[in-house]
């Protein structure tokens, strides 16, 4: 399944980023003068994992759960409440103005929406040529020339070059940001759900395009996507995040065959199967995504949790190696080749035993 | 062109050039008012400053004809209680109003921008600190404060200007705050930040470009207020001085005539009343033409 297994092979695992206990509390304003709850909405809450050099890594999660959050925080575009970012093996967090200026270099995003992610007032050559100039790196002739390859490099006219972006399609102008994100060559790059905003038709599109280049670049790639398909065939490992957690992480094979935590076996057997012959149960989660101002104790998940116990209420999953390569945060993990339905059932028979 | 852009931005859809541009010249041309006040105030300002080059009569000197002369062709306005051309002065002293009301507004805008737009993009103590000051201003009478400010500090051409500059500030600071404040939230501002970028260089170059279409507007109003401001002090006395001629001096001047010879009052006080009103229409006709939700009737 892995598109790149040319360039990440599981085995020689050099770390890029490592992501320790980040949290991002955005603090409610409101509530009168004399009673000052501290309330916050925890858009991310102790999200600790791993991303490998050359590898992508494919983040699900329903809209709201906090993966935009977590992308802009890796990249130090907000400021974390807690934790630490190891990039090549220093803290990034610790780094002044300047250090992170230089550190932009290497580290990239590229957002969902085409059209506000775009000055309207820079011609493309401008915004590509941005890069160059803020970085001293080249100006004037020279500048229009990289900038031109960069449009080449992407798929797009180098001749449009004095083109404003509302004279594109949002494909096209998807094609600039990522023509933007990618002029300095940097080497860790954040595509925050690069498609969603686009026309189902151009979708493949821009994302074959991105993953030849990141063939091509040797990028290491955080692919931030709504739905488990849109990672699927360009994923090498899968992280699933719920309510600012990170429930379940593992390569992506594993987490497409065999799902450990109940929420992405719920998410899974929604996602409808290219061979019709493997017939799927569709479990409906029930109830609504609690609000990240006032998350359930425990267990994120348990409100809407088929198997929720009383033990998910009382204490936190952390999350764990619960089998090979294979981290979960869950009290009650299916094991390997169970289906969620049978887990209920085998829960429900296990709990009449008691 | 710009207008159209930050529609694209605000709604999403590619607003596509149909027969006409949508250019803001043509929004404005639909507010029949409103672009009769442009066509209105380039000639006031062509006549303005060209004029004395053609009627070349100075303005300060005696004529032969005496005071108060009737019109005839050398005086087409007559001369006033002193025997002076009043039609020299009508010209210059347009010239000394329209340019202390251009080059207030120039000022106002200045600070007015630059106190807006640091208090939004860089918010905590700079936000607080000038948001504080902008409130403290717009608390005090602005015409008291003229007043108080002009008597203690003189009345030059330069003090004139620059006190009805800081007089005038506070709601350009205020329009600039919010505009600041929405725009900063935008991805692409965020994206220079990715980009390395440098606080000052996303302020003058991704952020204070958006907002340029509202500070020409605020900047029009501001003009017709300190033509205003500056006439009413001219008519108390405490403005430029004679005999440098103002509308609003000649105004004051024109007090005790006003029986003998009307045209004395009339001209100038028609000059700064409609000047007013055409910057005023010309503002209010570049909001609407510069609303996104503007939309053809
Ligand atoms: N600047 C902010 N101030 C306050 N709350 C915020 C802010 N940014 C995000 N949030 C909240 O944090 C939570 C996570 O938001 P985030 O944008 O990271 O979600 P997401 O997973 O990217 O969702 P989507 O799929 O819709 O993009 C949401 O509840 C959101 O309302
Ligand atoms: S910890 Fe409990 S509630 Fe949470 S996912 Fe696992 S079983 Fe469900
Ligand atoms: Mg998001």
């Amino acid at each position: 399944m892995n598109s790149n297994q040319e360039s990440y092979s599981s085995d020689s695992l050099e770390p890029l980023l490592r992501i320790e206990n980040l949290k991002k509390h955005f603090p409610i304003k409101g509530g009168g003068y004399f009673r000052k709850e501290k309330k916050a909405v925890m858009a991310v809450d102790d999200v600790s994992f791993t991303i490998y050099k050359g590898e992508t890594l494919g983040l699900v999660g329903e809209s709201g759960c906090g993966k935009s959050t977590l992308g802009r925080n890796i990249l130090r575009l907000q400021e974390p409440t807690e934790g630490r970012v190891f990039f090549n093996n220093t803290n990034i967090l610790l780094h002044n103005k300047h250090e992170l200026r230089k550190l932009r270099k290497q580290m990239q995003i590229i957002y969902q929406d085409p059209f506000g992610s775009l000055n309207p007032r820079f011609t493309i050559g401008q915004i590509i040529g941005e890069m160059y100039e803020i970085h001293g790196i080249a100006k004037g002739a020279e500048k229009e020339k990289k900038v031109k390859e960069m449009l080449e490099l992407v798929g797009l006219d180098p001749s449009r070059y004095n083109s404003y972006p509302h004279e594109f399609s949002g494909g096209q102008r998807q094609r600039v940001g990522i023509a933007r994100a990618l002029a300095l060559n940097p080497t860790f790059v954040v595509a925050d759900e690069p498609v969603s905003a686009l026309d189902v038709s151009v979708q493949s599109q821009v994302i074959n395009l991105l993953m030849k280049l990141k063939k091509e670049l040797g990028l290491t790639l955080l692919f931030i996507a709504h739905g488990l398909n849109v990672v699927r065939h360009i994923s090498d490992r899968v992280g699933v995040m719920y309510l600012g957690k990170l429930v379940e992480l593992s390569e992506t094979d594993n987490i497409f065959e065999s799902p450990a935590h109940p929420y992405t076996a719920a998410l899974l057997s929604t996602v409808p199967e290219a061979d019709p012959r493997l017939k799927k149960e569709r479990i409906v989660l029930k109830g609504e995504v609690p609000s990240p101002a006032n998350p359930p104790s425990g267990c994120r998940f348990r409100t809407r949790c088929p198997l929720a116990a009383e033990r998910c209420k009382n204490e936190m999953p952390p999350l764990v190696e619960v089998r090979s390569k294979h981290h979960v945060a869950c009290h009650y993990p299916l094991e390997e080749g169970q289906t969620l339905k049978e887990a209920i059932a085998s829960r429900k028979t296990g709990q009449l035993s008691l | 062109m710009e207008a159209s852009t930050q529609t694209n931005v605000t709604s999403g859809v590619a607003v596509k050039a149909k027969k006409r541009k949508n250019t803001l010249l043509n929004r404005l041309r639909q507010n029949k008012v409103a672009y009769f006040s442009l066509w209105f105030l380039i000639v006031l300002h062509v006549v303005v400053f060209i004029g004395p080059f053609i009627w070349t009569a100075n303005p300060e000197e005696l004529q032969e004809v005496g005071a108060l002369a009737s019109w005839s062709l050398q005086h087409p306005f007559g001369t006033d209680d002193l025997g002076r051309d009043v039609f020299a002065r009508m010209l210059h002293g347009g010239r000394v109003t329209l340019l202390v009301g251009l080059a207030a507004m120039l000022f106002s805008l200045l600070i007015g921008t630059f106190v807006g737009a640091c208090a939004g993009f860089f918010g905590k103590v700079v936000e607080s600190i000038f948001m504080r000051i902008t409130e403290a201003m717009m608390a005090i009478p602005n015409f008291f404060f003229v007043l108080v400010a002009l008597t203690v500090l003189g009345t030059s051409p330069i003090m004139v200007i620059v006190v009805i500059a800081l007089s005038s500030w506070m709601e350009i600071a205020r329009v600039v705050y919010g505009e600041t404040l929405k725009w900063k939230e935008y991805e692409f501002v965020e994206a220079a930040n990715a980009s390395g970028a440098k606080s000052m260089r996303i302020l003058t170059r991704y952020i204070i470009p958006q907002i340029i279409p509202s500070i020409i507007v605020s900047g029009t109003l501001t003009i017709a207020a300190a033509i205003l401001t500056e006439s009413a002090i001219s008519y108390l006395g405490l403005g430029i001085q004679p005999p440098t001629p103002t509308w609003g001096n000649m105004l004051q001047n024109s007090q005790q005539y006003i029986w003998t010879a009307p045209v004395l009052g009339i001209l100038p006080g028609a000059a700064i009343t409609i000047a007013v009103l055409a910057y005023n229409f010309l503002g209010d006709g570049l909001r609407d033409a510069l609303d996104p939700r503007f939309v053809k009737k």
